[in-house]
């Protein structure tokens, strides 16, 4: 798109208008977006054309549209985190990614649905309603993402930012087809990101090519100083690495598959296509090991006590006094504390809730050593468990998720089955490392999409680029195009051609 | 409700009292510590707040370098160690003044710990242990309008976030032992000495009246001489150095009726009240209280190099001991004129005075004698009362050239205090230069010994000490501008 910017072909105000009328059709089935900014959209596409045309161009990504993950703060833009508390809140000021992609000129086409605060991996918990895969409409989308995944696979935008604390881009990107990041720790800010959990939230790209995923992570990367975890160094070589890895020539690059995440459990299709994809990478001079990290196996266990700390800690200021819904319980003169109790109550959803309790319940007196401290120390194992990996092999391999899209509310009743679909993409949030996801086939069992996941070493993002767009240059060339060009049509109206940003 | 109370002696008799004092101090930095925002005391409620302090979701705080280094300073001038690495830790409650619902604090690794002090009470001196001084954030102020505190209907509660995320630093003791009955001594000595000492750095404007200092105090008794520790009490905001000194003393009589009484003493918080003198029941501090602390993991480590912690020790200011040795002996002051001076907040003020020309006991003189009762009756520190040491050395300097006495010099402070100028532009425009026309004291003089014959002949006869009635009467015609020295020289001259 960018590429038919620059060639003159089209405009911004053409293509985002395009996007628009996209999502007027088919977002009624998908419910990717919560919230629709048609004016601002076409607004700031009309002054990317302007500067376009008197030759000042912002950046590669002037005047393509993008969409945006609503737990992050978008001025004058509404940000609900998918939750009922939150309803209208319109906040004054733009996280920094979104200045960011501002200044970049990319017009924001609108909101995508979540779970509420980031918590889940299907999109059910939004209080706002859940997105449909664009795959198959009575499947989920993935989540917490699913909004971003399900825009870009369904064509709604050619962007989209999402945010990943425990997989909630990488999950939905493999469900959906798509192509998903979670940076390194630290490579992306993230002031203005409503928190899950502060020290496993990552923002990062959500795209249809691996190519696109890399620009627009050079674009919104890099060190900020309003965010103290935010790395002082500058992010780079992103795309240079994509653009090699697309050569497909991986010589000399070392992949390991990572034991612990394979057999029961996974899906047959799923690791047929893993497999299969590590094949491809074999035949362009990958050399494979098998590597082990044995503390994987209690990833989510630690995940579950940490997260849950951290985010009833957040959410705490969710308190009716300042912001957000508020209700007023029966009774003639509540005090704050009851008006406080009856707005959350009535404002958070049960997941929220659950883990609100959990978290409180780590945190407490007499508790904290037993499961939160306990966490903080397998974590540092699970760290060591990817330092000692990362010594046998330059990338680790495995399947995104356990399964292809499971059917709307069929886990919804079981909180553990629903979070068992992020075992794989947990212990790099964990330990603060890069991961991409990018789609490795259809599983035969059900014809839905799975995904290849590449994790890196902190700070080499760009590996994760490199071998990533390898696979994919390697898969399309197998199958003649790109997985998302095999996607429903939805309307059948549309375009349903793989168009690259 | 009133409370049983022991006699202060009664109680000393009985029971040793232990003191512990939380002190927490406003640093003076010009931004927050967490964001950009002013700290300017006084400025329209909530107009220096932004994503940050307002706690909006998805900001995040950045640590002030400078409150940290300030911080430090305090530590490293407690005697404390400086940390070589601590976290800042989230202290969970709710409350509507916390915009958070949290307070960015820090828990079991604070900035600096295991320090020590020294105060003076009575000649006598007392060792501090310092636990403990670690940074955190000050929270909102709440405005309850109406009585009851509930915040629907008639009655409602308006939050300023302007104080929301001022660095303060928490200064903790060790339990303090053995001071007996000193302890109320004790206790306002160290809050003054702790005030002294953080002025001397430059770190907080520590004016208690606005809040900038603010103490609690803790407080129990045990059996004389069994050297164990009592149930403690909390009693928190008590905001000035009399308050400490009587909140102690009320705590020592309220305690020690309860234990005398057969019962036991309710750890819990307490309310200071300046008004009444007395304390009352808060909230029962009970272990149910939890604030499920965990390490802040949107800030990283503070971690001061120990070059930067040695260059900060070796920048601090004299200690104050020390500067009121020195400073006793250049001045000549007796101990108890030091101790006065100190114990009225006018060591610097007295200072200042003296290097702008004053002689030592003529400054000591009117910031304590004059300036003093004036801050007391209008109910501001010293330092506060509008009169500068430059102002206090002028008038003293028209004293010495024998344009002003006493007296006259005291309307002056009056005018400044009035905001009427400068000391020249007050004589001037009040009229108030001492006479010096001999005619006019010479006409004077006559008017007052043809007034009153008797007393002429009384200092004709040899009685001079009735010169003073004569003083009087040319004072009081010259309306107190007149050197009393040459009046009474010029009436023993006339009458000899
Ligand atoms: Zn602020």
């Amino acid at each position: 798109m960018a590429a038919a910017l620059d060639a003159g072909e089209t405009t911004s105000v053409a293509l985002t208008q395009a996007h628009l009328d996209r999502i007027s059709a088919v977002d009624g089935a998908v419910h990717a977006f919560l919230h629709v900014d048609a004016e601002g959209a076409l607004a700031q596409a009309a002054a990317s054309d302007a500067r376009r045309s008197a030759g000042q161009v912002a950046s590669p990504l002037d005047g393509v549209p993008i969409a945006v993950k609503d737990v992050l703060a978008t001025d004058g833009l509404p940000t609900t985190c998918g939750s009922k508390i939150l309803e209208g809140w319109v906040p004054p000021y733009d996280a920094t990614v979104v200045r960011r992609l501002r200044a970049a000129g990319l017009p924001i086409l609108g909101k995508t649905n979540m779970d509420e605060f980031a918590m889940g991996s299907s999109t059910e918990h939004s209080a706002y309603g859940p997105t449909h895969n664009p795959w198959d409409l009575g499947r989920i989308p993935g989540g917490s993402g699913g909004g971003s995944a399900a825009a870009v696979s369904a064509y709604e935008a050619p962007l989209a930012l999402g945010t990943d604390t425990g997989g909630s881009i990488r999950q939905p990107a493999a469900v959906t087809g798509s192509v998903g990041v979670k940076p390194t720790y630290g490579g992306v800010s993230r002031y203005g990101l409503v928190a899950l959990a502060n020290s496993l939230d990552q923002v990062g790209p959500v795209t249809r090519t691996v190519l696109d995923s890399a620009i627009l992570h050079e674009l919104i990367g890099g060190h900020d100083p309003l965010d103290s975890t935010s790395i002082d160094a500058p992010v780079g070589g992103l795309v240079a690495a994509a653009r090699q890895g697309a050569q497909g020539d991986l010589s000399g690059v070392r992949i390991g598959v990572i034991t612990e995440l394979s057999g029961d459990g996974w899906q047959d299709g799923v690791m047929a296509r893993f497999t299969e994809a590590v094949d491809a990478l074999v035949g362009a001079g990958a050399e494979v090991v098998e590597v082990s990290c044995p503390h994987f196996v209690h990833a989510l266990a630690t995940y579950y006590l940490i997260l849950p700390a951290e985010a009833s800690s957040n959410l705490a200021k969710f308190d009716a006094m300042r912001y957000g819904l508020r209700v007023w319980p029966e009774g003639d003169a509540p005090s704050a504390e009851e008006v406080m109790k009856a707005t959350r109550e009535a404002g958070f959803g049960d997941e929220v809730k659950r883990r609100i309790i959990l978290g409180t319940y780590a945190l407490s007196s007499g508790y904290y050593d037993a499961y939160y401290g306990t966490a903080q120390k397998v974590r540092t194992l699970i760290s060591r468990d990817f330092e000692a990996a990362f010594e046998q092999a330059d990338v680790l391999l495995s399947p995104t998720a356990p399964t292809t899209a499971f059917p709307l509310g069929a886990k919804l009743d079981d909180p553990l089955a629903m979070y068992l679909n992020d075992l794989a993409t947990i212990p790099a949030n964990l330990a603060g490392v890069p991961g991409i996801s990018v789609p490795s086939g259809l599983a035969d069992e059900d014809g839905l999409p799975a995904g290849l996941q590449i994790l890196a070493p902190a700070l080499a993002d760009d590996r994760c680029y490199r071998v990533g767009a390898a696979a994919e240059a390697l898969l399309a060339e197998q199958w003649g195009g790109l997985l998302l060009d095999r996607a429903p049509s939805l309307d059948g109206g549309a375009d349903g051609e793989a168009v690259s940003a | 409700m009133t409370e049983t109370l022991l006699s202060f002696d009664d109680a000393l008799a009985a029971y040793d009292p232990a003191l512990g004092l939380e002190v927490h101090v406003e640093l003076n930095t010009a931004s927050k510590m967490f964001c950009g925002c002013a700290t300017e005391f006084g400025a329209e409620p909530n107009t220096q707040t932004c994503p940050t302090c307002l706690g909006l979701p998805g900001a995040m705080p950045v640590v002030n370098a400078t409150a940290v280094e300030s911080a430090i300073r305090i530590g490293l001038a407690l005697n404390c160690e400086i940390a070589e690495w601590c976290r800042f830790a989230r202290k969970n409650y709710f409350y509507p003044d916390m915009p958070k619902n949290f307070q960015t604090s820090q828990y079991d690794e604070p900035i600096a710990f295991d320090g020590w002090t020294e105060v003076e009470v009575d000649g006598e001196t007392y060792r501090i242990e310092i636990e403990r001084a670690h940074m955190e954030e000050d929270t909102g102020k709440s405005t309850h309008v109406g009585s009851t505190g509930r915040i629907h209907g008639a009655d409602y509660s308006l939050v300023d976030y302007n104080r929301a995320g001022i660095p303060l630093i928490e200064i903790v003791t060790k339990p303090i032992l053995g001071t007996g009955e000193k302890a109320p001594l004790v206790a306002r000595a160290y809050v003054a000495h702790l005030r002294e000492l953080l002025l001397g750095l430059g770190v907080s404007d520590v004016r208690m009246e606005q809040g900038s200092l603010r103490c609690d105090v803790n407080l129990s008794l045990a059996p004389a001489g069994s050297g164990t520790l009592g149930t403690r009490t909390e009693t928190k905001n008590v905001n000035s150095l009399r308050s400490v000194e009587r909140a102690v003393r009320f705590e020592v009589q309220r305690h020690a009726a309860v234990l005398s009484g057969g019962g036991s003493v309710l750890q819990e918080t307490r309310h200071w009240h300046e008004d009444t003198g007395i304390t009352t029941s808060g909230r029962e501090k009970s272990d149910a209280e939890d604030y499920r602390y965990f390490p802040e993991p949107d800030l990283v480590p503070v971690a001061p190099s120990r070059e930067w912690v040695e260059s900060l020790r070796a920048s601090l200011p004299e200690p104050p001991r020390e500067r009121r040795a020195r400073l006793q002996a250049a001045w000549g002051f007796s101990d108890l004129e030091m101790r006065d001076t100190v114990g009225a907040g006018a060591l610097s003020l007295v200072e200042e005075t003296i290097a702008a020309g004053a002689a030592p006991q003529a400054a000591r003189k009117w910031w304590l004698a004059d300036l003093a009762r004036r801050a007391n009756d209008t109910g501001v520190e010293l330092s506060a009362l509008g009169v500068t040491p430059a102002q206090v050395a002028e008038v003293q300097a028209l004293v010495d050239a024998g344009s002003l006495n006493d007296k006259l010099a005291r309307q002056v402070f009056d005018g400044l205090l009035a905001g009427e100028g400068t000391p020249a532009e007050i004589v001037a425009a009040r009229g108030l230069a001492i006479v010096s026309d001999e005619g006019a004291l010479g006409a004077a003089v006559d008017n007052a010994i043809a007034a009153n014959p008797d007393v002429a002949d009384k200092i004709r006869d040899g009685k001079v000490a009735a010169a003073g009635a004569l003083i009087g009467a040319v004072m009081k015609e010259m309306r107190g501008q007149a050197d009393a020295n040459r009046v009474r020289e010029l009436i023993l001259e006339k009458l000899s």
